[in-house]
């Protein structure tokens, strides 16, 4: 353990509508076992005793699971760190006397609400047209009755790992979100329960996607660089098999 | 107060059934006449609301995060119980039922228990169907691993993310009746007052928490699937948000609130290492299936792991606990963990530590197939702590983890008040005064996808519920008193923060306090002390917390202010409970009552019973009912896990 003394950029902003700025705070004595937002909660508090608007940020489960939490870092979404979300990553990733610059997730489809903050309900969206299998509660077979080989359901927890925390999309030159798209369709899609929506479901998802104001992916691959779950562009690839199958067959 | 648990009649395994018939039924045509609130998202809200929409209701959901699927019930890691006997293992719904109990201690009611035995084989079923990916073996048949508290093998899992999966699983379900349009998704809306109208919960006051605007919404029903209050300590594994609000609320407005001392603190934790530390990290107890826990014999050895020999380490579970071993219920490892670092024998550079160890399993196995199981928790552990487990002992300690406490419920899941049922870790019912490890998840995916619906047409159905509307007087005064509230918490914020406190410095505080007298080992005479420190703690925060920013905007220090305020009065009947209560069962370990081998001495004379506390009033001492268990079925023994 040690401790740091840091340059602190961050972005304030007070809502959708306002302009935001860049305003530097130094912070020093920083103990180098602290997580980023444990920093950024002693800054907060610095601020508060000073009589000033402390930073708002999301967060959470502090675990890198809920994919609450999030911020660009230097350039680099979730920090320099891989497959690592903001709240897991931690200061002995950085040395005494740097500046961070932090601002938030940008992207057309995640209005600011206020500093680090932002709305990524188009998610809930995209996941809401199509992003299930449409079973109600209830008459269920027995869980034996369908075998998935062990390769097959790992592939599938591959995909299902997403977090849906949206550094895909901060990250993508065209804010794209055919990375969280492809995680949800390729791990519906690899499971014998997925198919019989298979088709409707690429189709809606990606329909969807076109609309909340997402861009197309042109294989930067910066979305897989900075995925905090290394979720990888296969899924991507299979997104555009699925799209490309059901447009053939239904379109 | 009236306590009636309407325990359905017959035999244990006949009684759901009974209660099923008995109940009545509302017809799918009016059930879209029907409105129903369901407060939170975790697996139990989440299956709560698609199940109840499924069928044909009209649900207003909310949550605090900005999507349903953030749910602190994401962070869940090691899996979720079931007695599908797929390991041909000797299980059943009985022995479940029976291990559920036996875990609890026998402080939990036999009927509620046993439903939720029976119903767990369904519950796989149905996370299977909607393609959530559990571990499979090569031959494509579900996978099991066993958790503490039991010996045959009958956890399901997802790696170490079986919440997360179970609950995008929940999410997928609700999500696709939120495109129906069944489900009406309030997002980052905090419920901060029930509204009662004749007796009968009809609706709730919701803040609005990126404008501050108070909201109205009513309904036939209230559900409320909140989570636990872990957060009361300040430190804990839940999420940042948790909180008991809502049940807060619900206990002022005449809710039972059933065996608030009972809090679950988990073994197997990253130990606190900082005074800047905001939350806990637990690693499963699934690790508990492969890693060894062990101390130096000789107290006080600074060596590092690997240079203390094989003979100077004391395997102290496994040589106190034979036929469990590393595998003993959670509470404990907990105090075991505990003895052994108060008696000098602690590791790490605060000496309040144990080793968990995987040499012995790497060596036996292989690190390919132990990371296959462990993996993420392996890396997540190296995140915050800079060691890896593959080369060096784990360090861990206990950390409050769970509250089995929660709202008084009886078999249908309704609180005192009618029309308001709680669901998930928010209510009381099923793990007595320790849950077994894997048995949380069951239990708010039972309640949510397979009891609530049942329990809420026989309400509806035996009710002749009076249409309300959100602009009855009733929700007027409510927000008015929700304003006034939320005005007093920035009063004191006017003249700046000279001289003034934090919201995390009280938190703090509390949390020491709670952690000091109401944690792993209670007395008489810490209980009482911390009975009499309370209301200065209280006083300090409202009158001198100081809050930046104002009610009309996002302001999350008035969040937790908010959040605070509620665990100031609630701690109050945390420590009541515990003083209450001169027996030591599961999780709570009184020191004047133990075993000659400083096990939990129950004394189920006097103590087999639920404790109901009732509000008074500001000021007033609350008043504690009695729920006596009875057992037909097991005969309560003195737990032995030897
Ligand atoms: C790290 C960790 C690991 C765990 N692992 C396991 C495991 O392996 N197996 C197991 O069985 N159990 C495990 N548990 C326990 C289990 O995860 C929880 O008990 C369970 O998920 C609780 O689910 P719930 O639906 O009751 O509530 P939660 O998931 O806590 O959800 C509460 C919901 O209520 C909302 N809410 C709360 N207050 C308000 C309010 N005032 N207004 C509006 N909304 C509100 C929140 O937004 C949230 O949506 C674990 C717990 C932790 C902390
Ligand atoms: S706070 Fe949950 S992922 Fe970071």
């Amino acid at each position: 353990m040690s401790s740091i003394d840091l340059t602190l950029q961050i972005w304030r902003q007070k809502n959708n509508d306002s302009l935001g700025h860049l305003e530097t705070y130094p912070l020093s004595g920083i103990n180098t076992d602290m997580s980023f937002l444990e920093m950024l909660d002693v800054l907060n508090e610095q601020l508060t005793r000073a009589g000033k608007e402390p930073v708002a940020f999301d967060h959470d489960c502090r675990e890198g699971i809920c994919g609450m939490c999030g911020a660009v870092v230097n350039g680099i979404a979730h920090g320099p760190e891989r497959e690592t979300t903001l709240c897991q990553l931690h200061m002995r990733n950085f040395r005494s006397g740097d500046t961070l610059v932090i601002e938030p997730f940008r992207s057309r489809a995640f209005p600011i609400r206020k500093d680090l903050m932002v709305d990524r309900s188009a998610f809930d969206r995209i996941i809401q047209s199509g992003g299930y299998v449409s079973v109600n509660t209830g008459g269920t077979p027995d869980a034996n009755t369908i075998p998935i080989p062990s390769q097959v359901a790992e592939l599938a927890m591959d995909a299902a790992a997403c977090i849906g925390c949206g550094a895909c999309v901060a990250s993508c030159p065209n804010g794209a979100a055919m990375l969280f798209t492809g995680a949800k369709i390729s791990q519906l899609c690899l499971l014998p329960q997925g198919q019989p929506e298979r088709r409707q479901r690429a189709l809606a998802m990606v329909e969807t996607m076109d609309r909340e104001g997402f861009g197309n992916c042109t294989n930067a691959r910066e979305c897989e660089a900075v995925c905090p779950k290394g979720i990888s562009i296969r899924n991507i690839a299979r997104l555009n098999q699925e799209f490309l199958a059901a447009s053939l067959l239904e379109g | 107060m009236k306590l009636d648990a309407r325990i359905p009649s017959g035999d244990l395994a006949q009684k759901w059934d009974n209660y099923r018939f008995a109940s009545k039924l509302v017809n799918p045509a009016n059930r879209r006449k029907f409105t129903i609130i369901v407060v939170g998202t975790g697996l139990a809200g989440a299956s709560a609301s698609a199940t109840l929409a499924e069928q044909g209701y009209n649900v207003k959901t909310f949550c605090i995060q900005d999507s349903p699927r953030r749910a602190h019930s994401i962070a869940a890691q090691g899996g979720i119980n079931a007695a599908k006997n797929y390991q041909n293992d000797g299980d059943s719904v009985l022995r479940l039922f029976y291990d559920t109990i036996k875990g609890g201690d026998f402080r939990a009611r036999e009927a509620n228990v046993y439903r939720l035995a029976q119903v767990s084989g369904n519950i796989i079923d149905q996370c299977v169907a909607q393609g959530v990916p559990f571990a499979r073996e090569y031959g494509g048949t579900l996978a099991n691993r066993s958790f503490g508290g039991a010996q045959v093998s009958r956890t399901f899992y997802a790696r170490g993310q079986t919440g997360q999966q179970l609950l995008l699983g929940a999410y997928g379900a609700l999500s696709r009746q939120i495109h129906s349009g069944r489900v009406t998704m309030y997002n980052r809306r905090e419920m901060m007052d029930l509204v009662v109208i004749d007796g009968r919960a009809r609706g709730i006051t919701a803040r609005n928490l990126m404008n501050g605007e108070l909201e109205s919404h009513a309904a036939d029903a209230v559900v409320l699937a909140t989570g636990g209050y872990g957060n009361v300590y300040f430190l804990s594994t839940n999420a940042m948000a948790s909180n008991v609000t809502a049940a807060w609320r619900a206990c002022k407005h005449g809710a039972g609130f059933a065996n608030p001392c009972f809090v679950q603190i988990h073994p197997t934790c990253i130990p606190v290492h900082g005074d800047y530390q905001s939350k806990l990290t637990l690693m499963s107890e699934s690790l508990r299936n492969d890693g060894r826990v062990w101390v130096p014999i000789q107290k006080g050895d600074q060596r590092p792991a690997a240079a203390i020999p094989e003979a100077e380490r004391d395997y102290y579970l496994e040589k106190k606990y034979p036929s469990f071993g590393n595998l003993v219920p959670r509470d404990v490892a907990s105090r075991n963990a505990k003895e052994q670092c108060d008696g000098g024998k602690g590791v790490g550079s605060t000496g309040l530590a144990v080793y968990l160890d995987f040499a012995e399993a790497i060596k036996r196995d292989g690190e390919a197939t132990i990371l296959k199981k462990y993996g993420n928790l392996f890396q997540m552990y190296e995140k915050i702590t800079a060691a890896n487990p593959l080369h060096e002992p784990m360090m861990i300690y206990p950390a409050v983890h769970y509250t089995m406490g929660g709202l008084w419920v009886d078999y249908n899941l309704m609180t005192t008040i009618p029309g308001l049922f709680a669901l998930g870790e928010c209510n009381f019912s099923d793990h007595g005064a320790n849950r077994l490890g894997a048995s949380a998840l069951m239990q708010g995916l039972a309640d949510g996808y397979f009891i609530i619906a049942t329990s809420i047409a026989g309400y509806i159905g035996a009710s002749s519920l009076q249409p309300v509307a959100a602009t009855d007087p009733a929700f007027d005064e409510s927000r008015k008193n929700v304003a006034d509230r939320i005005h007093r918490l920035l009063r004191n914020s006017m003249r700046g923060p000279a001289g003034k406190v934090t919201v995390d410095e009280v938190h703090k505080q509390l949390g020491r306090l709670l952690w000091d007298n109401c944690g792993m080992a209670r007395n008489k005479a810490g209980l009482e002390a911390a009975l009499e420190q309370l209301p200065a703690i209280r006083d300090q925060f409202w009158n001198d917390v100081y809050i930046p920013g104002n009610a009309t905007d996002i302001n999350q220090s008035l969040e937790r202010a908010g959040r605070v305020a509620d665990f100031l009065e609630f701690a109050e009947i945390m420590i009541r409970d515990a003083l209450a209560r001169e027996e030591s069962c599961g999780c709570h370990l009184r020191e004047e009552s133990q075993t000659a081998e400083n096990e939990a001495q129950r004394d189920d004379a006097n103590y087999s019973h639920v404790s109901v506390w009732e509000y008074q009033g500001e000021g007033e001492p609350p008043v504690m009912h009695r729920e006596p268990l009875v057992f037909d079925n097991v005969t309560p023994s003195q737990r032995s896990y030897k």
